[in-house]
Order: structure tokens, then C-alpha cells, then sequence
């Protein structure tokens, strides 16, 4: 949206003010939470952070007053920190736990650890969970708004939102666009997020995997389904491709490292067919020479992966923004 | 391969070739390995010079057979079976490819040994050997191999052969996997708690002769389970060897149901049945077991129905130290590169099943299952040919047996179907006398 960073801090000031809306739900819990104009409007307001976040003094105070707890059940060093910079950039006071180690590991459940959170009167809760719906069974059990950073396989929305960020911004739109989203599809809440968001943008998207990483319904969901690498990412604007754990490289989804590399990594030959103004994203950490080459994660003219990182503090931050607003409305 | 140097005609022969129905009057001419020209009359059109002529005498002029079905012992056991030793029993017997099985030592389960086995049959230059790949890391049931890489290294199917994948889910998985390479796999339907120790049928002839027996319902029990994996995952499969009426129903339904089914069935199960063991001769001592004389009276009725796509010889070679034991400790298995031909021309003498319909079978059928350009009589197909002639009696001496282990059923039998000659891409590698 903003084709020229404003410079003027007050400026800027102003342009994130007017920006600001109520988010459409008390929650944030996955992406058809969204609608398309919502989507546009979190966009615009990320846009207007990503200017802030580039200058000496990125401190706000719309959240000046709130208390963020990020409960991250599962380790994430760049998701848990990208949201406690959000949070802290917005003015509000952050809180990590990490309950693994903690009063889980003591026996106690899920529900006994929202109920106690909530004692504590929090503003903003950011969960991530190895439970899919973990997070809608926090967000029924808590007074305050839930972001769902990852729950299971799940939904990881604001994953999905600064994907979208990116996108536009280096496209300067989404929709007409052709992305093929790449690997390991059945056990990936990031596809999950990302094709209702591609979708409600107007992109067409294309999966592309084995047989045993997607889901045999997967053609269902409004997409088109590749098994060849090479004919599902031909002509396409952006390949998004995902991480595949270790332990389903030895034998149980595909035989070997490998063998996946060689038919479902991606390298300069099989980028070669696609549009020549194409995009790398990867959400991360990524498995270098598994499913990615080195060659194309470090090429800054193809490979959007290190904007992604930036692009996910600003869309975390319209997200909080949004929701805190709705708080006060 | 080498490639063969003058042209050839073979003349005034009886044509068959199952992939365009034709049987009848013909000649073939080859040149540089491959046909050049069908001729749908047993003479020559004049003007025809500079060529080997081949008089055929109006014997049967075929594709040389396709066995999907073939062990021998190399790597790991040279002294059972070597690949040239089976690749000239293949050659005498008409048989012009051959798959092999990936339960060697080590198993076929990586590229490189894809690689090893192809290279081997280029250096012995008789028949083409094809490789099938196992479908799990060690035959071990549950880690896939590397299906993709071995797939493109030239694996034809992927099998853990005598060992059925019992874990449900690794076979799903296995065939969802093969299936985005558009792999075929292959599965033996064996329950293998209930066949665990068995050595027969069980019945009334093997509990006469003290021999523990499998019902043969188990491999039905083994094969719903296996045709309900292919309408969850919509893979092709090929089913390993059925051997029983019941199995004969439970394909007919499935492919009522549409799946992409293919079946085959050893040639042992469709001319011996369970009496054969009655003198306990471990060259009867097969795996799967001899069935009833019903059941084989049905598995010859459903190659002549079509329900059954492929004959295998289902070679397995196993030499005298491990044959020559009480019937139920003796090694399991057939040889049957060299009688494969013979003894499908006796179904045909016997049961009139046409000869067509049962050539089909070992050529066209088994070439487009897993992609080969061979299998028929068209111009630009491989000049792998065999000339046969369907009437001669002979009987299998054990002298005359050319693989190195001599466990051949057939020995000492009367078979009809003598083969004359056998081409490889334009080139003899075998003539009778």
C-alpha cells in the first residue's frame, strides 16, 4: 500500500492512527476469521508498521497498559520472539511462559492453566500448542482475546497474514497471483492458514507434495493438487515451500532425505521452470538441502525468506493493535 | 546389447500377437533389433534380397515372453542361480525379459543396486532383465525404500515379495507414494499368522499325509484387506499370484467396483494341484501351498475369462541341500524359466483354452503393465521373438535343465510345445539342436 516510507514521525504517527480499526472478533483464532476487506484493512495498518519498525524509536503506546502473556506450550524462538517484539514496539507489558517446563510437566491441564492465566487478568493471550484446537479451547475458557500462534496441525494465522504481507509487498498484490505451496501439506498448519487466506485474496494456489504429505481431500479445498514438482510449480508467481520434520524423512511419509530432495527440493533446475519474476518464501527454520537449496534461500533477488521474518513482527503487531482496539470499543 | 548385423525374414509362419488379436499367416522381417515389417502372408512380397531367411515351416511365430516373476541367486547366492545361468534357462525356454525379484542379498532396495543388476544383464547380452525394487528398506514392513530413485533408475515394480507388508498403514502409504511416480506395486495376499508353519492346503490330503496346512480361505482374508487399501488410496496393484476360487471372486468384485486391479497366478497352481505332494516330492513344495483341484480348475477358467492378467514362472531356484529334506523342511519353490511356454501350450491342448488368449498373458499383458515396448508384433517393437512349435512332445531331462538348481516339477513329465528359437532384439540366443 505505501509505495514511499514516511520518514516524519509524526507523520507516520498519524497514518497508523487512522489506520487503526476493531478487529472483526474477539479472537483471533484462525484464518476465515477474516474477511477479504478485514484482510485489506490489517494489511494497510501492517504497511504502516513495517515504516515505524525501520526507524530509531519504534515505540508506541496504543497498547500502553495491556498485559501480553505469549503461551507458547511448544519451543518457538522466532514466532514467541517476533510477538513479544510486537507487543513491546506497541507499548504493552509482555509476558513469556513456557508451561513445558513448568506446571505441565507438574500434571496440571490445559484448562487449569487458562483458568489461572485468567486469574491473572491478561489482556491479550498468544498461544501455541502441539494440539490442534488448542487454542479455541483457551479462547472459551479465558476473558480476554486469544491469537492462535500454532496450534497442532492446525492453523497458524498470522503466519498466513505476513505471507500475505510479503506477498503484496513485493508484488504490490495478491490476487491473480499463482502460488504453489510445496512439501509437507498434511501435517502443516501453515498451508492450512495459507490457502483460505490465498483463497479469500483472490490467488490461485497449488499444492504440491507425495501422495502420503497431502491429504487425499486436499482437492477440496479450492486448490489444485501436483504430485510433480516440476508441472506444479511451471508458470507460478510464488513458491512457498514448508518444512518437513526429520522424523518423517526415515521411511514412514518418504524414504529417505534424499529422495525427497531430489524430487520435492527446490533447486535452481526446478525454480527454472517457473515464472521468471518468481518468489521463494519459507516459513522457517529451514532444512537446508532437504527441501531447499542453499543456493536459492541466500539469493536475496528470488527469496523473500528474510522479509517474512520483518513482515511477521508488523503484521503481528497490526493484529494486536486491532484486537486492542476492539477491547476498548 | 549387441546389435544383430544382417537383417532377417522369418517366413511362412503362424503369426500370433495377442496386442492386435491376430493370429494367422505371416512373416516378420527384422533389422537393426527391432521389427521392420509385419506381413500378413507366409511369403514374402517378391523384390525382397539381402536378407537371412528363416523358414519357420509354419510353426507359431511370437513376442517372446514377459516373466514377471524370476529369483536366482545373484547377488548373494551365486550357488543357487546365477543371472546368466537364468538368462540362458530363460532363453531356451522362450522367455526374452525377465523381472527379477528384489529379495537378493543385499536386497534391490536402493538405486545403486537398481543400477548393479541392469548393468550385469547388459555385460551376459542374452534376454533383458528388468529389476523390481523392494517396496520397504530391508523387506523389513515398515520403512518405505526409496521408491522415486530406484523407479528412475529402471525398477519396473516395487515388491517385498514373499514378505507382505502387515502393517496396514506402511502399505497404504507405500502404495499412495508409488502411486504419485505412477509405480506399480505388487503384494502376495499370505496372512501370515495363519500360514505361519503351514507347508500344504489344508484338507483332507494333507492332514492324510500329516502335513501342517493353511486354509486357503487366508489368502482371501489377505487380499480384501489389500484391494480395500487400493479403493482408500486409488493406486494401481498388482496382486501376487492368486491361487484360489475364493481370490478369483474377490478381483471380479473389485474391479466391479472399478479399482485398477491386476492379478496373477504362477503357472504351477494352474497345472499341478494338491495330489501332486502325494509322494511328499519337494519340488512340490511350493509357497503359496498347492491348492484343490477346484480351486485350480477356477484359476484356469479365469485366465481364459481374462481375470487374470499375468502368468509368472514364478522361478525359484533352490539347490539339491536345501530340496533334498523331509517335505516340510525343504526349501519352498519351483524353477520354471524353461517350462513356463510348454506348459501354458498344455492348457491350451487340455483345456482349449485358445492359444491367444494365453500367450497374452506372458506378452502384451505383462509389456503394458510395466511399460515395455516389447510384447508384440509391431513394427518398431524390440525383435524379441519366439518360434515354437506347439505340437512336439518332449519330456524335462534333468540334463537338459539349464539353470543351476535343478527343482523342476515338470522333470521327467511329458510337456507339448517345443521352442525352436528364441530372438532378443534381432539376435539368436537360442536354436533347438
Amino acid at each position: 500500500m505505501t509505495t514511499r516510507a514516511l520518514t516524519d514521525p509524526q507523520a507516520l504517527r498519524d497514518l497508523i492512527e487512522s489506520r487503526l480499526f476493531a478487529f472483526p472478533k474477539r479472537h483471533f483464532l484462525a484464518s476465515q476469521d477474516l474477511d477479504p476487506p478485514d484482510i485489506l484493512a490489517l494489511l494497510d495498518l501492517a504497511d504502516a508498521f513495517v515504516d515505524l519498525n525501520r526507524q530509531t524509536t519504534k515505540k508506541l503506546d496504543i497498547l500502553k497498559g495491556r498485559t501480553q502473556v505469549n503461551l507458547f506450550f511448544e519451543n518457538s524462538t522466532r514466532t514467541m520472539s517476533s510477538f513479544e517484539l510486537a507487543g513491546k514496539r506497541l507499548g504493552a507489558d509482555t509476558v513469556n511462559m513456557n508451561p513445558r517446563t513448568s506446571s505441565v510437566a507438574k500434571g496440571e491441564t490445559l484448562i487449569d492453566t487458562a483458568v489461572t492465566l485468567n486469574a491473572m487478568k491478561p489482556d491479550l493471550l498468544v498461544v501455541r500448542h502441539s494440539a490442534s484446537g488448542a487454542a479455541e479451547l483457551l479462547a472459551q475458557k479465558v476473558g480476554c482475546s486469544v491469537v492462535n500462534a500454532g496450534d497442532g496441525q492446525h492453523q497458524h494465522p498470522t503466519q498466513a497474514l505476513l505471507d500475505m504481507l510479503s506477498i503484496r509487498r513485493a508484488f504490490g498484490h495478491v490476487d491473480s497471483l499463482t502460488v504453489a505451496i510445496c512439501g509437507d501439506v498434511g501435517h502443516s498448519r501453515v498451508a492450512r492458514s495459507n490457502v483460505i487466506l490465498l483463497n479469500a485474496m483472490g490467488a490461485n494456489v497449488r499444492l504440491v507434495g507425495p501422495p502420503t504429505l497431502i491429504p487425499s481431500d486436499a482437492d477440496q479445498w479450492g486448490v489444485e493438487v501436483y504430485h510433480d514438482m516440476r508441472e506444479g510449480i511451471a508458470g507460478v508467481d510464488v513458491v512457498m515451500m514448508l518444512r518437513l520434520q526429520l522424523e518423517r524423512m526415515d521411511g514412514a511419509f518418504i524414504p529417505s532425505a534424499r529422495e525427497y530432495f531430489r524430487f520435492y527440493g527446490l533447486d535452481r533446475e526446478k525454480l527454472s521452470v517457473a515464472s521468471p519474476n518468481v518468489r521463494v518464501m519459507h516459513p522457517g527454520p529451514m532444512n537446508r538441502g532437504v527441501e531447499i537449496d542453499s543456493e536459492i534461500a541466500d539469493d536475496l533477488s528470488v527469496s523473500l525468506i528474510q522479509d517474512q521474518v520483518e513482515m511477521g513482527v508488523a503484521a503481528r503487531m497490526a493484529v494486536l493493535a486491532s484486537l486492542a482496539a476492539r477491547l476498548e470499543a | 546389447m549387441l546389435k544383430q548385423t544382417q537383417p532377417i525374414a522369418l517366413v511362412n509362419a503362424r503369426l500370433i500377437d495377442p496386442e492386435s488379436n491376430y493370429d494367422g499367416p505371416g512373416s516378420l522381417i527384422v533389422a537393426d533389433g527391432v521389427i521392420t515389417q509385419v506381413i500378413h502372408s507366409a511369403h514374402l512380397p517378391s523384390g525382397s534380397s539381402d536378407l537371412k531367411v528363416i523358414d519357420c515351416d509354419g510353426h507359431v511365430l511370437a513376442p517372446g515372453l514377459i516373466d514377471l516373476r524370476v529369483k536366482t541367486g545373484e547377488p548373494g547366492a551365486e550357488p543357487k542361480e546365477t543371472l546368466k545361468s537364468a538368462s540362458l534357462a530363460a532363453a531356451a525356454g522362450g522367455v526374452t525379459s525377465m523381472v527379477v525379484q528384489p529379495d537378493t542379498d543385499p536386497v534391490i532396495d536402493e538405486p545403486a543396486m537398481v543400477d548393479f543388476i541392469l548393468r550385469r544383464a547388459r555385460d551376459i547380452e542374452l534376454v533383458h532383465v528388468y529389476p523390481a525394487g523392494a517396496a520397504t528398506k530391508g523387506h523389513n514392513g515398515k520403512k518405505m525404500a526409496e521408491i522415486g530413485l530406484m523407479h528412475d533408475a529402471g525398477a519396473v515394480y516395487f515388491t517385498d515379495v514373499e514378505h507382505p507388508i502387515v502393517n496396514s498403514k506402511t502399505l497404504q502409504r507405500v502404495l499412495s507414494y508409488a502411486n504419485g511416480f505412477n509405480a506399480l506395486v505388487a503384494h502376495r495376499p499370505k496372512e501370515p499368522w495363519l500360514s505361519e508353519g503351514a507347508v500344504a492346503t489344508s484338507g483332507e490330503m494333507a492332514s492324510r499325509m500329516g502335513l501342517s496346512g493353511v486354509s486357503a480361505l487366508a489368502e482371501r482374508i489377505a487380499l480384501e484387506r489389500d484391494l480395500a487399501l487400493v479403493e482408500l488410496t486409488g493406486a494401481r496393484l498388482l496382486v501376487d499370484q492368486i491361487t484360489t476360487h475364493e481370490s478369483v471372486s474377490a478381483i471380479k468384485r473389485a474391479r466391479a467396483r472399478g479399482l485398477e486391479v491386476f492379478a496373477s497366478a504362477s503357472i504351477n497352481h494352474l497345472v499341478f494341484n494338491e495330489y501332486d505332494i502325494g509322494d511328499y516330492r519337494t519340488f512340490y513344495r511350493l509357497d503359496p501351498p498347492l491348492r484343490s483341484e477346484n480351486d485350480r480348475l477356477a484359476l484356469t477358467d479365469a485366465l481364459a475369462d481374462g481375470v487374470i492378467d499375468v502368468v509368472v514362472s514364478n522361478h525359484s531356484p533352490a539347490p539339491a541341500e536345501d530340496k533334498r529334506l523331509p517335505f516340510s523342511e525343504a526349501t519352498a519353490g519351483a524353477i520354471g524359466l524353461q517350462t513356463l511356454l510348454p506348459a501354458l501350450i498344455g492348457l491350451h491342448h487340455d483345456r482349449n483354452i485358445p492359444l491367444i488368449d494365453l500367450l497374452r498373458t506372458v506378452t502384451s499383458n505383462p509389456a503394458n503393465l510395466i511399460g515395455l515396448a516389447a510384447g508384440r508384433l509391431s513394427v518398431g517393437a524390440p525383435a524379441d521373438l519366439v518360434l515354437v512349435d506347439i505340437d512336439a512332445p518332449f519330456s524335462l531331462r534333468e540334463k537338459d535343465i539349464l539353470s543351476k538348481s535343478k527343482n523342476s516339477p515338470f522333470e521327467n513329465r511329458t510337456l507339448q510345445g517345443k521352442v525352436e528359437l528364441t530372438l532378443v532384439d534381432g539376435r539368436i540366443v537360442y536354436q533347438n539342436n
